[in-house]
C-alpha cells in the first residue's frame, strides 16, 4: 500500500506535534482578503509581533467591493473602511496586495490559480471557507478562522488535526448539459452536509480525470458545503498544462521540469489506502438544483420537489422548515419554479468557461421580462478575457448586466442583494437562509448554465432542451 | 480594540451558568452572524446581531430575545452547528453576546477550531442527552448547568449528561493554553528548516 496524497503533504509541512494533539503544519501559501483578515493584523500589532514570511501571503480585494460604481472612497463608510485598512496591513507588514486596480485584482479562490501561486503538493490557506478550490491542483486548502489568519501571519504555521481522507470516484461520463456543478451538488446530495466532517475529500474517476481545472475547481470549491474542509484532485498532465507560463510558476525549462517532477510525484499512489471509499456513477447525473436551506437539499431538474416523509425521521423537521422557508409545496416539479433574479458568478462559477457556457445557452435569447440578470467575472482578467471573446455582448445583448469583479451577490457584503422575498437562480455555492442579503429572500443554486436557461425563461429550466 | 483570544490567565475546566437552547439541524454561520455585520475591522460590536435575521424575520421569539434567557452562558444546539463560512465573527458574535461554552450533537470544523481560539468548550453529546439538556433549560431557564471539561459531563440537578472533548484539547482548556500562537511561536528554528525541505519554496532551483 502507498500513501495518497493528502498524507504526503500533510508530511511534507508538519512542523512537530503539539501538547493538544494537533500538528504543528507549516503554510505554504497564505491568502488573505479585506473581510477575516484585520483583526488578526491588528492583534499582531497589540502583541508587537511581525509577519514571519511575508512574501508567502498574498492580498487581494473582493467580498465587500462594488461591482457598478468603483470609485474611491466607496459610497460605503463601512467598505471604505475596510479597504482602507487592507491598504495599510499589507503596506506595513511588507505583504503583496492585488488592489481594485491591479491587472489580477478578483476574488482570492479565481486569482490564486490564475496567478500560478496555487500549485501542487502546497499547504494552502485563507480566511475563507471556500478555500479548498485550490484543492483542485493536488494540494492540501482549507479555510481558517481569524485567529488562525494571526497565527500563520506570525509564524507561517497552524495547529491542526489530521483528518481522515475519503476516496470519491466519480464513474462514466456526463451527458451533455451536466457540469461540475451538478457533480458536486449530487455528492453533496448523497453524503449530506455534514458527511465529510474529519475527513478530506479526495475527488478522482473518469469524470474528474477528464475534468479541466476550472471545473475541478467547481467540485473541489464545494467540499465544505459537504462538511471536509478541504478536497483535492490528484494532479496530472491538465495540471501542469494550466500552470505552464502563469506569473508566479518557474518560468525556466529546468525549473518548471523539476516543479512537474516533484508535482507527479506527490499525487496518491495508485493503491494508496483510504479511510472510506465511495463511488458514482457520473451517467446518471442530471442538472441538479437545490429546493432547500442547505447544498445538500437538491434534486434533478426532472424531479419534484419531496415531502418530508421521504427522508430519515431524523431529517424530517428541517426538510419542513426548508420548504416552509423556501415556500415550495412537497410533489410539485422543479422544473417551472419561477425566478426574480439570476446570478452568474462567485468563487464557484465565474471563471471564463462559465461565462461561456452561460453565453452558449443564452445564444441570442433574450432575458425574461421581469427578471434582473447579472454577470460578475470572478476576476478582472476574466472579466477582460470575456470581453476579448464578445462573450459580454451576448450577455448584454440579453440583457444581463455585465458588472466588475468581485464576490457580490453570492453573500451580498456590496451593494448587490436580493430584496425581500426575492428567489435568485444562483451559480453561487450557499442557499442559506438570508444567504444572498434580503432576511427572507431565497437561492436556488444550479449550474451558470442553467442559470442562463432560468433567466431567459423567467423559471427553473432545463438547460438541456435549450442546448439541442 | 482589545484583542480577547489573549485572555489565557484562566482556566476553562468548568463552564456554569444557565443555558439557551437553539434548536434546528445544521445552523450556519450566515444565521448567527449575517454578512453585512462583518463589514467591520473589529469584533467589538458583534454582540447585539447575533442570529438577528433569525430574530427579525421569524414568527416565533426567537430565545435571545426571550427575556428568560438573557445572561444564558451556554448554548445548547442540534447537529452540525456552525457549518459553512470560516467567519470567526460567528463564535465572537455568541461570546460577545454572553455565551461562554456550547454543547451540541455535533459541529461544523472550522467553527470548532474558531472556538478553540477563543478558549470556548464546544462539548459533543448524544441526541437524547442533547434533548434532555434542551427540555431542562426550556422547562427552567433559571436552572443553572455546569460544563465539567475534565469530567466530560454537563450537569444540572441530579442529573449528569456526558458531553466529550478530544483530550488535547480538555489539557488546554483546563490549563489556560488554548491560545496556539505562544505555541507556534516557540519553534522557529524547525518551521525555518520545515520551510527549507520543501523544494517550492527554494522556487525549484
Amino acid at each position: 500500500m502507498s500513501q495518497n496524497l493528502f498524507e504526503k503533504v500533510w508530511n511534507d509541512h508538519a512542523v512537530r506535534d503539539l501538547p493538544s494533539g494537533q500538528a504543528q503544519l507549516f503554510v505554504g501559501l497564505h491568502l488573505v482578503h479585506e473581510v477575516t483578515s484585520p483583526q488578526a493584523f491588528q492583534m499582531l500589532r497589540d502583541r508587537g509581533l511581525e509577519v514571519m514570511y511575508p512574501e508567502r501571503t498574498f492580498a487581494t480585494v473582493d467580498h465587500i467591493v462594488p461591482t457598478v460604481q468603483l470609485q474611491r472612497p466607496f459610497q460605503d463608510g463601512l467598505a471604505e473602511e475596510m479597504m482602507t485598512a487592507i491598504e495599510r496591513n499589507t503596506s506595513d507588514f511588507g505583504i503583496s496586495f492585488y488592489d481594485m486596480d491591479a491587472e489580477y485584482q478578483g476574488i482570492v479562490h479565481v486569482i490564486g490559480p490564475e496567478l500560478g501561486l496555487t500549485q501542487p503538493g502546497m499547504t494552502i490557506a485563507c480566511g475563507d471557507s471556500h478555500t479548498s478550490t485550490h484543492g483542485a491542483f493536488g494540494n492540501i486548502a482549507f479555510g481558517i478562522g481569524t485567529s488562525q489568519v494571526r497565527d500563520v501571519l506570525a509564524t507561517q504555521c497552524l495547529a491542526m488535526s489530521k483528518p481522515g481522507v475519503r476516496r470519491i470516484t466519480v464513474h462514466g461520463s456526463l451527458a451533455e448539459g451536466v457540469y461540475a456543478k451538478d457533480v458536486i451538488l449530487s455528492i453533496i446530495r448523497l453524503l449530506g452536509v455534514k458527511g465529510g466532517v474529519g475527513y478530506a475529500y479526495e475527488y478522482g474517476g473518469e469524470v474528474v480525470d477528464r475534468m479541466s481545472m476550472e471545473e475541478r475547481m467547481s467540485v473541489c470549491n464545494m467540499s465544505i458545503e459537504g462538511g471536509a474542509r478541504c478536497g483535492y484532485v490528484n494532479p496530472d498532465q491538465i495540471t501542469f498544462d494550466y500552470l505552464r507560463g502563469r506569473p508566479k510558476v518557474p518560468s525556466a525549462d529546468s525549473e518548471f521540469e523539476r516543479a512537474v517532477d516533484w508535482w507527479k510525484s506527490r499525487a496518491s499512489g495508485l493503491d494508496a489506502e483510504y479511510d472510506d471509499v465511495v463511488d458514482i456513477d457520473g451517467s446518471g447525473i442530471a442538472p441538479t438544483v437545490t429546493w432547500g436551506v442547505n447544498p445538500g437539499q437538491s434534486a434533478a431538474v426532472d424531479e419534484h420537489i419531496p415531502a418530508p416523509a421521504d427522508f430519515p425521521e431524523s431529517e424530517r423537521s428541517g426538510v419542513e422548515e426548508a420548504l416552509e422557508y423556501m415556500d415550495l409545496m412537497s410533489g410539485r416539479p422543479i422544473a417551472g419554479i419561477p425566478v426574480d433574479v439570476a446570478f452568474v458568478g462567485s468563487c464557484t462559477n465565474s471563471r471564463i468557461s462559465d461565462l461561456r457556457e452561460a453565453a452558449r445557452v443564452i445564444g441570442g435569447r433574450k432575458v425574461q421580462a421581469g427578471v434582473k440578470a447579472l454577470v460578475v467575472p470572478g476576476s478582472r482578467a476574466v472579466r477582460k478575457q470575456a470581453e476579448e471573446e464578445g462573450l459580454h455582448e451576448v450577455f448584454l445583448e440579453a440583457g444581463f448586466e455585465w458588472r466588475q469583479a468581485g464576490c457580490s451577490m453570492c453573500l451580498a457584503m456590496n451593494p448587490d442583494k436580493l430584496q425581500g422575498r426575492e428567489v435568485c437562480a444562483s451559480s453561487s455555492n450557499r442557499n442559506f437562509k438570508g444567504r444572498q442579503g434580503s432576511p427572507t429572500g431565497r437561492t436556488l443554486l444550479m449550474s451558470p448554465a442553467m442559470v442562463a436557461a432560468a433567466a431567459v425563461a423567467g423559471e427553473v429550466t432545463d438547460v438541456r432542451s435549450l442546448l439541442n | 480594540m482589545t484583542d480577547t483570544t489573549n485572555v489565557t490567565d484562566s482556566t476553562r475546566a468548568k463552564i456554569s451558568g444557565r443555558g439557551v437552547a437553539v434548536r434546528g439541524q445544521d445552523i450556519d454561520t450566515d444565521r448567527i452572524i449575517p454578512a453585512r455585520y462583518l463589514r467591520t475591522v473589529t469584533f467589538d460590536d458583534l454582540g447585539a446581531h447575533a442570529f438577528e435575521d433569525d430574530r427579525t424575520s421569524s414568527d416565533s421569539p426567537h430565545p435571545f430575545d426571550d427575556p428568560r434567557f438573557a445572561g444564558a452562558r451556554i448554548l445548547i444546539a442540534n447537529r452540525n452547528f456552525g457549518c459553512g463560512s470560516s467567519r470567526e465573527h460567528a463564535p465572537q458574535a455568541l461570546m460577545r453576546w454572553g455565551i461562554a461554552g456550547f454543547v451540541a450533537e455535533s459541529f461544523a470544523e472550522i467553527f470548532f477550531g474558531n472556538c478553540v481560539a477563543l478558549g470556548l468548550p464546544c462539548l459533543v453529546a448524544s441526541a437524547e442527552g442533547v434533548g434532555q439538556l434542551m427540555s431542562a433549560v426550556e422547562e427552567d431557564p433559571s436552572r443553572e448547568l455546569t460544563i465539567d471539561v475534565a469530567a466530560q459531563t454537563v450537569r444540572f440537578d441530579d442529573l449528569s449528561i456526558e458531553a466529550t472533548l478530544p483530550a488535547g484539547l480538555r489539557e488546554q482548556l483546563i490549563k489556560g493554553e488554548w491560545d496556539a500562537l505562544g505555541q507556534l511561536l516557540t519553534a522557529s528554528g524547525e518551521i525555518a528548516a520545515r520551510a527549507e525541505s520543501l523544494p517550492y519554496i527554494r522556487g525549484f532551483r
